[in-house]
């Protein structure tokens, strides 16, 4: 009699339990009770520690926001200067031209790359393979290994040249940025950049012909930004379900719920249905953006449009990182310099709202603003608190459709549901063990 | 030469200071045959297989459970390294110290009562004895290489203990202070970043902490005077990453 039978005839119900999620980003864990083949209770724990920036930045002054959210999370850094400066600069009513919004979107393909480089080969990929970390990965498919640390390479140092460093730039302010970077130091990167959007094709190819993808599907509400002639990155329209809105109609269509075995605040739908962000839902809502030559390539691989099975955003993640050097390319080819660096103005006392799509889906930030230009409320709603809902409807599907199958396996197969999302804990507490019961 | 076990801890934080780690895209392979990575969960699902050669923290103490962890992350390492600004003065989230923890907790969410933390963020050497400190927000992953192999090969560390302000001029760049009166923490800055923010017209913010005994109150005073800083622009350019750091604390008190 192995273990699999034994746990069936002497326990009706099953506990599952992973108590330290790892290959994700921040600290949580998964907490699974079954009873006769039916979760019965099924929880996404996140035991990192709040860290209060909605209370801290109470009080500072307007231009502070960009630096101090940066540290809510140190692999998507770029996604919270972007979207609190929106935020700000909408508050001011400020209009920002044109060629600042272009080099915001060429730093944000650095961070792109960089993060969806780091979640796909160091995180994702080992689970498909069996490997407990890209290092070990490595040993046995060394070429891929190079692949993925020279794309993830070429992403860090476009974030570099433009911020000044990798982790936490320092070159972004609200209105623009403190210098505006010379020609030849970004058509320097160009090389790096051809070369890693070459390894993200090979990458495709690969992950997309050899890696096994299980067969799950689910009836997902997609909530990411729309934008009429581009792909999503630094800004666009709210899409979620069939309603379209802006930034300022965020906290009306969607709702917040605080559990109480969680530090992370959830949000959903106004009707309570878990939504998902990220790259599964941008490339949903934007497959027609995506330049003829991706779209040919991911026919050839095999990823479907519409693609609604969460294993294979390992598939979309490359794609939009083709597509980030693709338009980091395009953006260095037609860069000139600016002066002045950033558009000077006066706070006001307004509200004010700013929305992007960080790597792991959409970033919201709200100010609102005194005479004197200090803020006298904040609020900001990261992509994993929309996705830790649907992470869990995800993995009560699995579970029920899955309960003849060991402990062990279901254990690998939740950490991997989990991770399919690319979850931020560290974002979400302003993330995951996995404890099935 | 014998490969040394290392442990990466998180505590409360950004991430950012272990993803240095894995930022190293030319060296991570090689420090791969070097060390055996033996605990980073961020990076690995190998759980812990103490004890430990060298153990990474980064991140502040925040919680009850932190405090039982660190303690037991000590007790099996042999040398301890703190990583970054959250772990050596507490972060970012030590600005609550000064403030009503239920007031933070009410402001964010709505079941405050649901939330279990310590009342103060503080840095890791509150709790344990730490054999050697990274500060940066985020930490220099050259350093942080540079820290790994000298303990690797049995030798103190030996990084420049002196200022940004050495950096800068070291590096060339035209004094952001002199030349465009713009506010800069360089001179009581610890460096270590390059001085990054001057090379883009931009005064330091402090971020790598306060260096050996820094002089705040003197860069304070010469700031309203020569710069006619208002004091709460100079408190909210101290109080920031390193706001319970000594030297950034007490940023004006003469002594």
């Amino acid at each position: 009699m192995d273990s699999k039978d034994l746990m069936k005839k002497t326990e009706p119900q099953k506990i599952l339990s992973v108590s330290a999620l790892a290959r994700v980003e921040g600290e949580g864990g998964l907490f699974i009770k079954m009873d006769k083949g039916k979760v019965t209770s099924c929880e996404l724990k996140i035991f990192e520690a709040p860290r209060f920036f909605e209370s801290l930045l109470i009080g500072r002054n307007f231009h502070e926001p960009p630096d101090i959210t940066s540290r809510i999370c140190g692999i998507c850094p770029v996604a919270y200067l972007i979207s609190s400066i929106a935020a700000i600069e909408d508050a001011c009513q400020v209009q920002i031209p044109e060629y600042i919004w272009n080099l915001r979107r060429l730093l944000y393909c650095g961070e792109w790359i960089e993060s969806h480089s780091l979640h796909v080969f160091f995180l994702h990929a080992p689970g498909f393979l069996g490997y407990p970390s890209l290092m070990e990965m490595a040993k046995d498919f060394p070429k891929e290994a190079a692949w993925a640390l020279q794309m993830k390479k070429a992403g860090n140092t476009l974030i570099q040249k433009i911020g000044g460093r990798e982790i936490h730039p320092v070159n972004v302010r609200i209105g623009g940025f403190y210098s505006s970077p010379k020609k030849l130091d970004l058509r320097s990167l160009l090389d790096i950049l051809k070369r890693g959007l070459d390894y993200s094709l090979l990458a495709l190819q690969w992950i997309g012909l050899k890696f096994n993808f299980p067969d799950f599907k689910r009836n997902y509400t997609y909530v990411g930004l729309k934008h009429p002639k581009q792909y999503p990155i630094e800004r666009g329209i709210i899409s979620c379900g069939e309603s379209q809105f802006n930034a300022k109609e965020f906290e009306k269509n969607f709702i917040e719920e605080q559990t109480t075995y969680s530090n992370a605040l959830r949000w959903k739908a106004t009707d309570s249905r878990s939504c998902l962000a990220g790259p599964l839902a941008r490339y949903h809502l934007n497959y027609s953006l995506l330049p003829a030559f991706l779209q040919e390539k991911l026919k050839e691989i095999g990823l479907e449009y519409p693609c609604h099975n969460p294993f294979q955003s390992i598939l979309v993640r490359l794609a939009e990182i083709t597509y980030a050097f693709y338009e980091a390319i395009r953006l260095i080819e037609d860069y000139e310099p600016f002066s002045p660096s950033f558009i000077p103005f006066d706070p006001n006392p307004q509200t004010g709202y700013g929305i992007s799509e960080a790597p792991r889906g959409l970033l919201y930030h709200k100010y609102e603003l005194d005479d004197k230009g200090c803020i006298r409320k904040a609020k900001i709603v990261p992509p994993t608190c929309f996705n830790l809902a649907s992470a869990e409807d995800d993995l009560k599907k699995w579970i029920e459709t899955h309960s003849e199958d060991s402990i062990e396996r279901m254990t690998l197969d939740c950490e991997q549901i989990v991770r399919n999302y690319d979850p931020c804990i560290s974002c979400a507490t302003h993330f995951l063990k996995l404890h099935i019961w | 030469m014998v490969m040394k076990k290392l442990a990466v801890w998180k505590f409360t934080s950004c991430d950012g200071c272990q993803l240095s780690l894995l930022d190293l895209e030319d060296e991570l392979l090689e420090i791969d045959k070097n060390f055996v990575i033996s605990y980073f969960l961020e990076a690995s699902s190998r759980s812990p297989d103490p004890p430990f050669d060298i153990s990474l923290v980064e991140g502040s103490i925040t919680t009850e459970e932190a405090k039982r962890k660190i303690i037991e992350i000590r007790n099996h390492s042999s040398i301890l390294i703190t990583i970054g600004a959250c772990a050596t003065a507490g972060g970012i989230q030590a600005l609550r110290n000064f403030a009503s923890l239920q007031t933070a907790k009410e402001r964010v969410y709505p079941q405050p009562e649901l939330i279990n933390v310590l009342p103060t963020s503080l840095p890791i050497s509150q709790y344990v004895q730490v054999d050697y400190e990274l500060q940066g927000c985020p930490i220099n992953k050259q350093q942080l290489l540079s820290v790994l192999y000298s303990f690797l090969f049995g030798f103190r560390p030996s990084l420049n203990s002196g200022s940004v302000c050495m950096e800068c001029k070291m590096r060339g760049t035209p004094c952001v202070m002199v030349s465009s009166k713009t506010l800069c923490l360089g001179p009581v800055t610890h460096a270590g970043c390059g001085a990054i923010c001057p090379s883009f017209g931009r005064g330091c913010y402090g971020c790598y902490g306060p260096k050996e005994t820094p002089n705040s109150p003197s860069l304070s005073r010469w700031a309203k005077e020569k710069l006619s800083i208002e004091s709460t622009v100079l408190k909210q350019a101290f109080h920031t990453f390193n706001c319970i750091a000594d030297g950034f604390k007490r940023f004006d008190e003469e002594d």
